[in-house]
C-alpha cells in the first residue's frame, strides 16, 4: 500500500525536478535552471492557452452541474422505486470508451455531420452551420456530456441525504415550492454541488482528447501544449514546467473558489 | 396541509430527465446505427443497410494485434489492481489505521489529476530509470488509475461487513490467513468480481495513458485513434467502436448487478 503511494508521489516529484532544468546537449544533458519557466512566461500565447483552459473548464463545470442537477433532483425526490436502476442507466455510458464518445460528438457536430446533414435534409438550413464544430462550444458540449456522471452522483448523494421532514416543515410554515427549494433544498445540497464542480473542473483543465478532436485551433487547451512539448518539440523540461504551472493554477483556482464560497456563506448567515 | 409537494411538479422534471438521458445516450447509440449505413460519411439521409463495414473489420491490418495487446494489458491489470484493492480496502476498513482519511485521499488522487499529467510524470519516471516503454509501462499506468475504482467498489462492500464474524473465526482457532480465505473472501466475492470486470473495462478503454506510455505496441484505443486520420476507414472504425461499446455495456451491467446482488445479500441494499 505504501508502495502504491510512493509509486504515485514519486513521478510527480520527478516532474517537479525536471521542470527546473534545461537541456544543454543533444544527448539530454541538462543543468538546473529556471529557463523552462522563463520560456513559458516569455510566450504570451502559452499564457493565453492556460487562461482559456481555465475559462473553458469553469464553463464546462457550471454547465455540467446545471444540466445534471434537475436529473439528480428527479431521481432523488420523485423516483420511488428502482432509484438504483435510474442511476445505473445514467452512469452506464460513462464507463464506455472516452475516446469513442468524444469521437461520436465529432461526427454529430461536424461540417457534414449528423446535425448539419439532418437540418439540410429537413430543409431548415441551406448551408452547413460552421459554428458548431472546431470551437469552444463544441468542447463545452462534449465535455459536459463526457463528465456527466461525475456531476450527477455527488449531487444525488447530497440530495438523498436531506431530511425530508425539513422540506415538509418549510411547506407547513407556508413557504412556496420555489422558496422552499431556494432556502432549504438548494443550500442543503450545496456540498454535492461543490464536489461536482470540483470533480469536473480539475480533470477537464488538462483534457487532451476533446480539444484535439473537436476543439479546432481556438479550442486548444493546456493539455495540447503539454503533449506538443513532449512530442513534436521534444522539450521535456518545458512540458514538465507547463504541467507544474497548470497544476498550481488549478490548485489556486480551487482555493479561490472555496475561499469565495466560505465568504459567501458567512455573508448569507 | 398543503397539496403533497412530492406529487406535484414531476411532470416537467420527468420530461427533462428523459431528455437528459437521450442527451447522454444519443452519441453512444449513433456509432452502431451508422455502422450499418451504406455510406462513407456519417450524415443524413441514411443510405441502405449494409454489413460490409463489419465484414471489413476482419481484414484490418493490425486490428487483431491491437486487440491482443489490449487483452495482454487489461487482464493482468484487472487482477493486480483488484488484488491491491483488496489489500487496501481491508486495511482501510478493518483496522483503526492512523491517518485513514489521508490514505483514502491519496488513493483517489489519480482520479482528480488530469490524466495527461499522470501520463507524463510516469513517462519521465520510466525514462529516468532507462526502463523501455512497452505494454508493461502501460499496464503500470493503468494499475494506478484502476486501484481507486477497485477500492471504491470493495470498500462499500467491506464497510457493511460485520467484523465480529472474522473475530469469531479467529476465536474458534482459524489462522488469520484461513479466516481471510474462508470468511472474508466469500463475503467480498461479488465485490471482487465487480472490481475485476470494472478495472478490466477501464484498462481496455483507456487511451491517454496508453498513448504516452506505449512504445511501438498499440492497444485498441490507440489503434482506433490512428485510424481516425483516414476518412475512408471511418465506417470500419464505427463498426469496431460499436463492438467495443456493446462489450463494455454487457460487462458493466454484469458488474453492477453483481455489486447490488451482494449488497442485497448483506441486507444493506439501497433499494
Amino acid at each position: 500500500m505504501i508502495l502504491m503511494i510512493v509509486a504515485l508521489i514519486f513521478p510527480f516529484l520527478m516532474v517537479f525536478g525536471l521542470s527546473f532544468t534545461v537541456e544543454t546537449g543533444p544527448q539530454g544533458q541538462s543543468e538546473w535552471s529556471l529557463g523552462s519557466y522563463q520560456a513559458f512566461f516569455d510566450k504570451p500565447q502559452y499564457l493565453r492557452v492556460l487562461w482559456r483552459s481555465v475559462i473553458i473548464s469553469t464553463i464546462v463545470a457550471i454547465t455540467t452541474v446545471l444540466l445534471a442537477y434537475p436529473a439528480a433532483y428527479f431521481i432523488a425526490f420523485h423516483v420511488k422505486k428502482n432509484k438504483m436502476r435510474w442511476l445505473i442507466l445514467i452512469t452506464l455510458p460513462f464507463w464506455t470508451s472516452y475516446l469513442l464518445r468524444v469521437f461520436a460528438w465529432k461526427l454529430i457536430l461536424g461540417y457534414n455531420g449528423v446535425v448539419n446533414s439532418a437540418l439540410i435534409y429537413l430543409g431548415l438550413i441551406d448551408q452547413p452551420l460552421d459554428f458548431i464544430l472546431y470551437n469552444v462550444n463544441a468542447v463545452v458540449i462534449t465535455l459536459a456530456h463526457a463528465w456527466a456522471a461525475f456531476a450527477i452522483l455527488p449531487i444525488y448523494v447530497s440530495l438523498q441525504k436531506i431530511d425530508k421532514s425539513l422540506i415538509e416543515a418549510a411547506h407547513d410554515l407556508g413557504e412556496g415550492k420555489v422558496a422552499t427549494f431556494m432556502r432549504v433544498t438548494l443550500p442543503l445540497s450545496m456540498p454535492g454541488v461543490v464536489a461536482a464542480l470540483l470533480l469536473v473542473f480539475i480533470p477537464t483543465v488538462g483534457d487532451y482528447v476533446t480539444p484535439k478532436l473537436v476543439g479546432g485551433p481556438n479550442g486548444l487547451m493546456i493539455g495540447s501544449l503539454i503533449q506538443v512539448a513532449f512530442g513534436r518539440l521534444d522539450n521535456w523540461p518545458l512540458g514538465a514546467a507547463i504541467s507544474v504551472i497548470s497544476m498550481i493554477t488549478v490548485t489556486a483556482g480551487v482555493c479561490v473558489f472555496l475561499l469565495g464560497l466560505d465568504r459567501l456563506k458567512k455573508m448569507v448567515a | 396541509m398543503s397539496a403533497n409537494p412530492e406529487k406535484s411538479g414531476p411532470s416537467w422534471l420527468g420530461t427533462y430527465t428523459v431528455c437528459y438521458l437521450i442527451f447522454i445516450y444519443l452519441p453512444v447509440l449513433l456509432l452502431p446505427v451508422f455502422s450499418f449505413n451504406d455510406a462513407i460519411y456519417v450524415a443524413f439521409p441514411m443510405k441502405g443497410f449494409t454489413t460490409r463495414w463489419w465484414a471489413e473489420l476482419a481484414q484490418q491490418d493490425g486490428l487483431f494485434e491491437a486487440l491482443k495487446n489490449s487483452f495482454l494489458v487489461a487482464v493482468p491489470v484487472s487482477l493486480v489492481s483488484t488484488a491491491l484493492g483488496i489489500c487496501s480496502a481491508k486495511a482501510l476498513t478493518g483496522y483503526r489505521l492512523f491517518g485513514k482519511q489521508i490514505f483514502t485521499g491519496l488513493f483517489t488522487l489519480p482520479l482528480v489529476i488530469p490524466f495527461i499529467i499522470l501520463g507524463i510524470s510516469l513517462l519521465i519516471a520510466f525514462n529516468s530509470y532507462g526502463l523501455p516503454l512497452s505494454l508493461w509501462s502501460v499496464g503500470i499506468g493503468h494499475v494506478l488509475i484502476c486501484v481507486p475504482f477497485s477500492l471504491f467498489v470493495l470498500m462499500s462492500r467491506l464497510e457493511s461487513f460485520d467484523h465480529s464474524i472474522e473475530e469469531a473465526s479467529l476465536d474458534l482457532g482459524e489462522t488469520p490467513w484461513m479466516t481471510f480465505w474462508l470468511v472474508t473472501f466469500p463475503v467480498a466475492m461479488p465485490g471482487i468480481l465487480a472490481s475485476l470486470l470494472l478495472t478490466f473495462t477501464i484498462s481496455f478503454d483507456e487511451f491517454l495513458l496508453a498513448f504516452f506510455l506505449t512504445g511501438n505496441d498499440s492497444t485498441l484505443p490507440i489503434y482506433i485513434y490512428s485510424q481516425l486520420r483516414f476518412p475512408a476507414k471511418l465506417p470500419a472504425v464505427l463498426a469496431l467502436g460499436s463492438a467495443i461499446l456493446v462489450v463494455t455495456f454487457i460487462i458493466v451491467t454484469i458488474a453492477e448487478r453483481l455489486r447490488r446482488q451482494g449488497d442485497a445479500q448483506l441486507g444493506t441494499g439501497v433499494e
